[in-house]
């Protein structure tokens, strides 16, 4: 077998080393803790990586896209607005899991960016596709 | 193998640091090479070298510290969950006007790009947290 350039171990593997599935998946409430939020900074840095992201919405994660979000009485800050600007950082797979929202009472129309809503079986098929998964 | 390792809680008050511990001694055992552990979240935490566990309990950090030292092993904490929780290296204290340090040896500080990379790196991201 004849290699044409000399390569690393792990590009024998895959035909573009330098990009993987992400995928961030988010389960809990926006506020509460800052789990919501710390996932969110881990996005946008990522998006310098110019991997292939997507980012899931599951279980109270699905209220971190809930609209109208007031913060003011709690004394935090909204970051809800920042989901929006995803599309600038070329964050474009948003994936809300149908089971989730159902239970809480919300609909694809109740979220502040526009998403994949997708049962929990195709939510498996999905994950299954991934190469990283971080789970916040 | 080549591992990454994430620990996104803090010591004592969750499960997930020993765990991520014993799994990179096992790892390591086993002949694994890992890549990093990176410190995220309240995992952070973990970084301190002013934490002060009674004497009969382990000590974390310290563990940490002598897995590093016996197999190079990178942590790295990351920087921004670090300086709100109050986690910093003699830099970073200077740099924010504080009048001490506390990050552990064998610890580093940097930034998240470092837990990206070691997600594109390593075989195998294993995350630790709740």
């Amino acid at each position: 077998m004849s290699t044409p350039m000399p390569s690393e171990p792990w590009e024998e593997q895959e035909k573009d080393p330098a990009v993987k599935k992400f995928m961030y998946v988010n389960r809990r409430a926006p506020y509460g803790t800052i789990y919501a939020l710390e996932s969110l900074e881990v996005v946008l840095i990522a998006a310098a990586f110019e991997q292939d992201v997507s980012l899931v919405f599951l279980d109270d994660g699905v209220y971190q896209l809930k609209k109208g979000q007031d913060t003011k009485s709690i004394g935090m800050k909204n970051f809800s607005p920042t989901y929006r600007a995803l599309e600038g950082y070329d964050v474009e797979k948003l994936y809300v899991e149908k089971e989730s929202l159902w239970t809480r009472g919300l609909t694809e129309d109740d979220l502040v960016v526009p998403v994949q809503v997708v049962s929990r079986e195709e939510l498996r098929e999905l994950m299954d596709q991934q190469e990283v998964i971080l789970s916040f | 193998m080549k591992l990454g390792i994430l620990v996104n809680e803090g010591p004592y008050q969750h499960q997930a640091s020993d765990t991520a511990y014993q799994f990179t001694k096992a790892a390591l055992a086993k002949g694994h090479e890992i890549f990093r552990v990176f410190f995220y979240n309240d995992g952070v935490n973990n970084g301190t070298r002013l934490s002060v566990p009674p004497q009969d309990d382990r000590n974390i950090t310290q563990q940490w510290s002598q897995l590093a030292e016996e197999h190079k092993l990178d942590l790295v904490v990351c920087i921004a969950a670090a300086q709100r929780r109050g986690i910093l290296d003699e830099n970073e204290a200077k740099r924010h006007g504080k009048d001490s340090s506390n990050l552990a040896p064998g610890f580093r500080i940097s930034g998240l790009g470092q837990l990206i990379e070691a997600g594109i790196q390593a075989d195998r991201l294993v995350v630790f947290g709740d």
